[in-house]
This record gives C-alpha cells, sequence and structure tokens, in this order.
C-alpha cells in the first residue's frame, strides 16, 4: 500500500516536472513567501494550496522547520541544511543544489498566524495521508477552528476512513458541525453524540448550541448532554488536581528523602543537602555533555554518577567537618549553611553563573492524554514513580542488609555498638554519604523539572525540612506520608487561593501541627528518643 | 613525592609573582589615581541575581577597555572600580556609598532588581552620584541622579499587548507575573490599559507565583481551561528570571503550542534561553529594545566584540547589555562634551544627546531620565534565538510617569527649567517635593 503510494507520488512528482508550464504557475503563486509582510505570505500559502503539487508539503514543512530560504539573486525557493558555517541546498523536489555562504540565501520567517495557517494546511493535506496518528490530529486541528463548508469533506472521510479511532474523531467533528446547521433529527442525535466528549471544542460547541437552540425537544437533549459533561468535568479535575498534588509530593518526597537520613536518622542539621541535590543536578549535565550522542540514555547513566559525586562529596564533608561537630547542632548548622555557600560558588566559578541546559530525552517530554481535559505529564508520571522506588530501595538497604543493620545500630546505642565491634566512625561515613548521594539521585529528577543552575538547591532545603520535621524525625516512613500530604494540601488549595497563599496556608498548617505534636506524625517511641 | 615537591615549590613561585604583581599594580594605581576617571560597576557576582548581572559588569569592563584603547577620555585613561553587592539589596547601598566616598567614582553603571535600584537611590540622591540603571522596569520614578536606559512600561509592555492585539487577535489574556513590585505595578498599568481598550472583566486573569517558583502545573492547566473558552487567548509574562524555564516546559508538556496561546514575556531573553531547549516554545513571544538578532552592521560588530572580549562562541548578548552599552556611550559623550566629569554638568550635557541603537536608528535622552528607543516584538526560534516579527515605526518616547493609573496620569518628570523636578503635577503645577 505504501509503496504504491510513494510509486503514484513519484509519478506525480515526473509529472509535474515534465509539464514546465505546470510547475511555474505554483512557482508564481509561491513567489509571494519571499514577501516581506506576513499578508503576502499568508496569500501565498492560500494560493498555493489551490494547487495539488506535491512541493507545498515540502515547503510548508520546511516553514514549519525554519529550513526554507530563498537565494537572494535569482530568488529560488531552496530547503538549506547547516553544515559548518556554510549552508547545503536542495530544492523542493529534493534534488541537491550544492553548498552556498549564509550571506547569499534568506530564511523565509513565519509568525504565529503565518504557523497557524501552514498546520491547518498541513492538517488538511495529512487527512488523506498513509499516517494514522498524522490523519488523527489533523481531525482534532479540524475541531479547533470548525466550518460548516468542511462538511462534505468530512463525510468523504468518514467513509474512505479505515481506522475506528480517527472515524470516531471524525464523526465528533461531523457532531459539531451538524450540532450548529443540521436539522432537527442531525442536532438532537448530535447533541446526543457530544455528550460524555471531553475535548474543548465539543465542550464549546453545545454550551453555544445550549444558548441558541429553539427547539425544545433538541434543547433537552443538549441539556442532559452538558449536565453530563459538567459531571465529568468535574471528576477529571479533581482527578487532575490529585495528579499535581501527588506529583508534587513526589518532588518534595525525593529533595527530603536524603535528609530524613542526613537530618532524620543521623541527626545532623545539614543545611548543605540543598548542594548535594545541586552536584546531582550539575552530575547529569555533565554527563549529557560526556555523551552527546545518547541523550535518551544519560539519565540512566545519570543516576548512579550523580549518587556516586554527592555520595563522594557527603563522606568527604563528613570526614573533614561534621564529624567534629557532633551533639554540637549550632555549630554543625554554621559549618553546613556556610559549606553550602562554598559549594554554590565552586559550581559558580567552574561552570559559570548561568543556567546550563540539561536536555530533557524525548520518553520524558509531552503528555499521557486520558481524554480531552485529563492529561497525564510524562516528567511527572516518571518522577512520582520513580521517587517511590527510590525510597523502596532505601528501606531495602535500611531494614534488611548488614549495613542497614549497622546504621540502626549506631543510632540506637552508640556505646553498645562500638562494644559491639561496629566501626561507628566509619558507619558515620557511610551513612551521610548515603544520604548525600541520595540527594544526587533527587537532583537528577529535579534537573528535568526545574533550573540547573548554582542555586538550585537553596530553592528546596526549606522545603525538605519541612517535610522532614513534619514527617517525624528519623522516620522513612513519616517522610513519605508527610511528602505526599504537604503536596496534595498544596495542590487542593492552590485553585481557591493561588500559589502565594497556598504555600503560605502550608507553613501556617505545619506550624501549629508541630506546636501540637512536636515530633512529627510519626515520632519515634522508647529509649533513644530521650536523649 | 617528588611530584608533589614539585608541585608545591611552582605554587609558592606563583604565589611570590602575583603578589609582587599586586604589590606593583596597587602602587601604580596609587601614582595614576588623579590621571583616571573612576568607573564604578555595581552589580551582583553572587548570589541569586549573579546570574544575570555578571554578564552587565563584563558588558561594562568591555566597553572601559574598548574606551581605553581608543585614547580614554578627556585625555585620561578608564578605570574600572567592582564591587560585589552579592544580591543583597542593603549592601547594594552600602557598596554604593563605598564607591562614591571611599572610591570616589566618577559615574555608577549597575543594580537590576527595582528593589536593589530603590535601595541605591538615596545614597546616589544624598552624594550627587551619576548612577545608570540598564534594565527594563516598572517606570513611576524619575529620579535627578538616575539615568534609565532600560525601557519603561510603554516602551515594552503596551506596544507587546497592541502587537498581540492587532497582529494575533487576542480578546481574552492572562498576566501572569512573580509577586514583587515590578510584575504588579506593569500588570495595573496593563490591566488598566486593556480595560480602557473595551477587555471585560471576566476576560483577564491574573496570577502571581512566588520567587523561583517550580511547580507550575495547576497555574499552566488554569491558563489551558481559560484559553478554551472559543476566544483567542495570550499569556502576558512577567515572570522572573529562573522561574521561566520550568514554567515554559510545563506549558509544552501540557501541549500549549505557541499558535494556540501565545505567550509574551518582558523578562526572557538570549540569556534566559541558553539555558535550555527551546524546540518546544518556538513562536512564543518577547518585547525588548534589542534582540541579537537584529539586522545591523553595528550589532555584528557588538556581538564579534563581545565574544571576544568574553572568549566564547557561545556568548549570547541580551537586550540590557545593549541598554548599558548605550548608557556608557551617551555617558562617555557627554563628558566629552561637558568638558568635564563633574556630576552636575554631565547630567546637563546628557539631555538630548544622541547614540546609534545597536538595532538601527538612534536613542535619545531626554530631559525626564528616559530614552527614546524603538520596541521590537521578537519570537523564539530552535536555536535560542528571537525572530523580529514587528517593530515600531520609530522610536518612541520613556514615559516615566505612566498615563494610565490615576494616581500618575497628571505627573511629568523634566529635570530642566522651569520644572527641574521629577515629578511635576501639571494639574496643580507643583512638585511633591520628594528627589524622585
Amino acid at each position: 500500500m505504501k509503496t504504491m503510494l510513494n510509486k503514484l507520488l513519484g509519478l506525480v512528482g515526473l509529472v509535474v516536472l515534465s509539464f514546465g508550464v505546470l510547475a511555474d504557475d505554483w512557482q508564481q503563486a509561491a513567489s509571494g513567501l519571499t514577501g516581506k509582510s506576513s499578508n503576502d505570505k499568508l496569500a501565498a500559502i492560500e494560493a498555493m494550496l489551490e494547487f495539488d503539487d506535491p512541493r507545498n508539503a515540502v515547503a510548508l514543512q520546511g516553514m514549519l522547520d525554519a529550513e526554507l530560504y530563498y537565494v537572494k539573486a535569482d530568488r529560488q525557493l531552496v530547503i538549506a541544511t547547516k553544515s559548518g558555517r556554510s549552508f547545503l541546498l536542495t530544492d523542493l523536489q529534493g534534488e541537491s543544489l550544492g553548498e552556498v555562504a549564509k550571506s547569499k540565501i534568506k530564511r523565509i520567517t513565519v509568525n504565529n498566524r503565518i504557523r497557524r495557517e501552514i498546520r491547518s494546511g498541513l492538517a488538511m493535506m495529512a487527512l488523506a495521508g498513509p499516517d494514522e496518528d498524522a490523519r488523527f490530529s489533523a481531525v482534532r486541528s479540524l475541531m479547533a477552528n470548525v466550518e460548516a463548508e468542511q462538511l462534505p469533506l468530512v463525510e468523504q472521510r468518514l467513509v474512505a476512513e479505515t481506522s475506528a479511532k480517527v472515524q470516531d474523531k471524525l464523526r465528533e467533528l461531523q457532531a459539531i458541525i451538524l450540532l450548529e446547521n443540521g436539522d432537527d433529527a442531525q442536532r438532537q442525535s448530535s447533541a446526543e453524540f457530544l455528550g460524555g466528549r471531553m475535548d474543548a471544542p465539543s465542550r464549546n460547541a453545545l454550551l453555544r448550541a445550549q444558548a441558541d437552540e429553539q427547539n425544545a425537544e433538541v434543547l433537552a437533549a443538549i441539556n442532559e448532554s452538558v449536565a453530563r459533561n459538567q459531571q465529568l468535568l468535574k471528576l477529571n479535575r479533581a482527578a487532575e488536581n490529585l495528579y499535581f498534588g501527588l506529583s508534587l509530593g513526589a518532588v518534595l518526597l525525593l529533595a527530603a528523602v536524603g535528609l530524613a537520613i542526613t537530618f532524620g536518622v543521623m541527626g545532623v542539621i545539614n543545611m548543605a543537602h540543598g548542594e548535594m541535590i545541586m552536584l546531582g543536578a550539575y552530575t547529569t549535565y555533565v554527563v549529557q555533555q560526556l555523551m552527546p550522542g545518547h541523550i535518551e540514555l544519560s539519565l540512566v547513566v545519570a543516576i548512579p554518577a550523580a549518587f556516586l559525586v554527592s555520595g563522594a562529596m557527603g563522606v568527604l564533608i563528613e570526614r573533614g567537618i561534621i564529624r567534629f561537630l557532633y551533639g554540637r547542632p549550632l555549630e554543625t548548622l554554621l559549618a553546613t549553611f556556610g559549606l553550602s555557600l562554598v559549594l554554590q560558588q565552586l559550581v559558580r566559578s567552574i561552570f559559570g553563573p548561568l543556567n546550563q541546559a540539561v536536555i530533557t530525552p524525548q520518553w520524558l517530554s509531552g503528555s499521557l492524554e486520558i481524554n480531552g481535559v485529563l492529561a497525564l505529564t510524562y516528567n511527572r508520571l516518571y518522577i512520582i514513580i520513580f521517587s517511590f522506588m527510590v525510597v523502596a530501595a532505601l528501606w531495602l538497604l535500611i531494614s534488611k542488609t548488614f549495613f542497614g543493620l549497622q546504621v540502626r545500630a549506631v543510632t540506637q546505642n552508640r556505646a553498645m555498638a562500638n562494644a559491639m565491634g561496629i566501626r561507628s566512625s566509619w558507619v558515620d561515613a557511610m551513612t551521610f554519604g548515603l544520604g548525600s548521594g541520595v540527594a544526587g539521585i533527587a537532583g537528577v529528577a529535579l534537573s528535568q523539572l526545574t533550573n540547573v543552575g548554582p542555586n538550585l538547591g537553596q530553592n528546596y532545603i526549606i522545603d525538605s525540612f519541612m517535610v522532614v520535621v513534619f514527617g517525624g524525625v528519623g522516620n522513612l516512613f513519616g517522610t513519605v506520608v508527610a511528602a505526599m500530604t504537604l503536596g496534595v494540601a498544596n495542590k487542593l488549595a492552590e485553585p481557591f487561593t493561588g500559589a502565594v497563599l497556598a504555600k503560605i496556608l502550608v507553613l501556617v498548617f505545619i506550624i501549629l501541627f508541630i506546636q501540637k505534636r512536636p515530633r512529627g506524625m510519626f515520632a519515634l517511641k522508647g529509649r533513644m528518643v530521650e536523649d | 613525592m617528588t611530584q608533589q615537591k614539585q608541585h608545591s615549590s611552582r605554587w609558592s613561585k606563583q604565589l611570590a609573582a602575583s603578589a609582587m604583581a599586586l604589590a606593583l599594580t596597587s602602587g601604580m594605581s596609587l601614582a595614576q589615581a588623579a590621571e583616571t576617571i573612576k568607573v564604578g560597576v555595581l552589580h551582583s557576582l553572587s548570589g541569586t541575581m549573579a546570574i544575570s548581572e555578571t554578564t552587565l559588569k563584563d558588558t561594562v569592563l568591555m566597553m572601559v577597555e574598548e574606551q581605553n584603547k581608543a585614547g580614554g577620555l578627556l585625555g585620561k585613561k578608564l578605570e574600572p572600580v567592582v564591587v560585589d553587592p552579592a544580591s543583597d539589596w542593603p549592601l547594594f547601598a552600602e557598596k554604593a556609598r563605598e564607591l562614591l566616598e571611599k572610591e570616589q567614582v566618577d559615574v555608577i553603571f549597575g543594580c537590576w532588581t527595582s528593589v536593589s535600584r530603590k535601595s541605591v537611590l538615596p545614597v546616589v540622591e544624598e552624594l550627587n552620584g551619576l548612577l545608570f540603571y540598564p534594565v527594563q522596569y516598572e517606570g513611576e520614578e524619575s529620579s535627578k541622579n538616575v539615568f534609565y536606559t532600560g525601557a519603561a512600561p510603554n516602551q515594552q509592555a503596551i506596544p507587546a499587548v497592541d502587537y498581540l492585539m492587532g497582529e494575533e487577535g487576542v480578546e481574552r489574556w492572562v498576566l501572569a507575573g512573580t509577586d514583587y513590585v515590578y510584575p504588579r505595578t506593569t500588570n495595573k498599568i496593563l490591566e488598566a490599559y486593556l480595560k480602557t481598550a473595551g477587555v471585560a472583566d471576566e476576560d483577564i486573569m491574573i496570577s502571581y507565583t512566588p520567587f523561583g517558583h517550580s511547580d507550575w502545573q495547576t497555574i499552566v492547566s488554569d491558563i489551558k481551561k481559560f484559553g478554551e473558552a472559543g476566544k483567542k487567548t495570550a499569556v502576558v509574562s512577567t515572570i522572573n528570571g529562573d522561574a521561566n524555564v520550568p514554567f515554559y516546559k510545563e506549558l509544552a508538556n501540557q501541549g500549549i503550542a505557541a499558535e494556540d496561546i501565545p505567550v509574551v514575556a518582558f523578562s526572557v531573553g538570549e540569556e534566559e534561553l541558553s539555558g535550555f531547549d527551546t524546540a518546544p516554545l518556538v513562536g512564543h513571544l518577547a518585547a525588548w529594545n534589542y534582540f541579537q538578532s537584529a539586522d545591523s552592521e553595528l550589532n555584528e560588530e557588538f556581538i564579534g566584540a563581545w565574544q571576544s572580549f568574553i572568549g566564547s562562541e557561545e556568548r549570547v548578548t541580551n537586550d540590557p547589555m545593549e541598554a548599558t552599552y548605550i548608557g556608557f556611550k551617551m555617558w562617555a559623550e557627554a563628558v566629552e562634551k561637558a568638558g568635564s566629569v563633574e556630576v552636575d554638568s554631565v547630567r546637563d550635557a546628557m539631555y538630548g544627546i544622541t547614540v546609534p541603537n545597536l538595532t538601527g536608528g538612534y536613542a535619545v535622552m531626554n530631559t525626564n531620565h528616559h530614552l527614546t528607543k524603538p520596541v521590537l516584538i521578537g519570537e523564539i526560534q530552535s536555536d535560542g534565538q528571537f525572530d523580529v516579527v514587528w517593530q515600531t515605526a520609530g522610536g518612541v518616547i520613556g514615559d516615566a510617569w505612566t498615563d494610565h493609573l490615576p494616581e500618575s496620569a497628571n505627573l511629568v518628570a523634566d529635570w530642566t527649567a522651569p520644572i527641574s523636578c521629577g515629578n511635576f503635577n501639571i494639574t496643580t503645577s507643583q512638585c511633591s517635593g520628594q528627589n524622585y
């Protein structure tokens, strides 16, 4: 099927080539593209689309990709791709025209208005194309801008269409058109069909029809569909809010879980925790610089790398500074705060003060569309999964391994642990390294959400402490619950209060909560609490 | 072991050499003190604002170097004095005092955020200093001792809204900003402007977020819902600095393309974009008085000079750099014209001075201490640059006091006789008496 189509296209191309007169007309139409004003270009696009010419697709796509240029000397339209300092030219039929300097050609610039026109032009072309997904999105882009004249085309496509998915969308489009322009029966069936459809054009069409409808029976059908939509909308919005809350909670959890170890388990007030996150994010950047051809894989490599870099830094800090300050929380606080400034300036000196570009792999961009209103963004989805994986791994490490046993022994009773032959100072260093390493892993995830710059860590340090204290110091499970609670509470409040007030409300809530339960939600009980 | 020793001995040699050099230069600068014109640079080199301000420090240093190569000013060499106010607002005032009292600088180039400018203001006024402020800001100010070379709201925000209404046919507006003085004032002005243009209350949505906000899910989803009502919608963003990257990422992830809901930003330039992958952002807009892509010989020269000064072809130029460039050129010309660096005579010489813009045409310094310069609208491209899609026919005169707010509609600034005042009320014919 595909090959036949290709052959057919080739044939058309040949025909066009051999009939030079035909081509000239098209060129005449397209010449407006080299004009200066956007109105010239819009007129040219409209004129071009009058022709059923294969060069339309090449030229329009080229404009979208910023690859359509014209040669200054003879105003010929070409596709130009950069190679080194010069540009490789091909004409619109794909014939190579050799290499020229940048000064010989000029790019055809487009703005949003033109881009919209191009996209709808391409959508019309894709409507009969071989690619199912392209046909689907073509129908959707037609829905965004419904016109009654499209009806014959839509009905013709409905007959020819083979994919059920695209057919369904075409029917929806048909219903939108008929709801406004059809007879009573058509309007009624359209209104019934559009009930429960979550795409904005469908919902808006119903709302518009509700205001205009005269026929009582049709109006009843419309009312019912609108009510059904409203119900569904509410449900979807609630689900969306919950998802936002969970994903914010996952970010808080990732940021805080390292601190749950250094502060929670070891009791070190580690103000440099945010900088461990930052180091992890910078490690991601460096990994991407080292493997430019494998961006899709870079994050997988960056996770262990960030763990090692931040972990090693953690061990260094513990051995170099913190071990001299155990039992002196105020001095620890000041020392680690100073250290955080040193680390920030260090990064600033090495990488410069500007943010670094960490590229988002393809599989982390875009969103998983459930329906017209509910879409789950992939990056958040993966981060939710990832945060739980990290916590699960940590929990296994602490509760199921010999190292974990040693850690617990040292925190519960250092003297006794020493007496049992555990090198508690070694365990301290490793535990601190572990907490820092986990913070580094958080940095990899955060590099996908926010800026990678020297100040990255500062934005998360307060939140991290908030989560750990709220959850109950020394309790991994508490940290998970606290992070999720705070995330969801924040996001549930935000639509009503705005982002600024939501954050304040959460803070106030925690302050009040700590008054009532100073040791957090899940306080540890027993003798070790007393010291 | 031996290697280590070698290392340490090389180290100590280097240390000794640099100590010598230091002694020499400090001795020299003492001897030269009377012979040089001192240029103070008051930009944060550490802390949160270092990301933006370091570039401006380098720009001033480059301009000083170029001026010195061309023979300096009034036969004297220029000597830059760089201090680091570390993104700490009170420290800005202290450092300004240090520059003026201890270092006795003849001019200061500096500040980025409005709050840093406001904290420097009393110091330069008390000590009669001269400050060139190179960043777009909310207006509502005109100090005798400050020249504002960045855009006032009527040179950025209002033309941008006009463009969206005219070219894109926008009828519904989201005003999104970071919660501090610049976005709040700008949005107040824009809201008043939109309402006089006939936009209904329910077609304006205003949302503020904290500094460094990184979780944009709810707001972007709200914008999406707001834009689904069937009318063409646009976002006017006064979101500050760092928060932009996650904002645009969220827009892209939730599938909001520029053709559906364009975002026009007043704080996003080439430098901010160099921090991320712009492919999903193509078509979103920014309004500035300068874009690196501006097609002019002067601009190409400037970019070349900048990249060779900084030693990297990757580095971009941006609007506050052009504002710094214009400010510096104007000051240098005014000094030549006045034949002295004395603040009062330089100030008088400033009025009416013209300097070529990097984008073509000329910038003029007005008596309200603001510039006349063109306004450009650019669309983000996949290479992190902007395509200029629209620009004002001529220069726009910077308006210190906006006409769109009732409290400042009848105020004007004019620092020449007979008014000689930064906030002259044209209905009562009185000056409020305060200095700015």
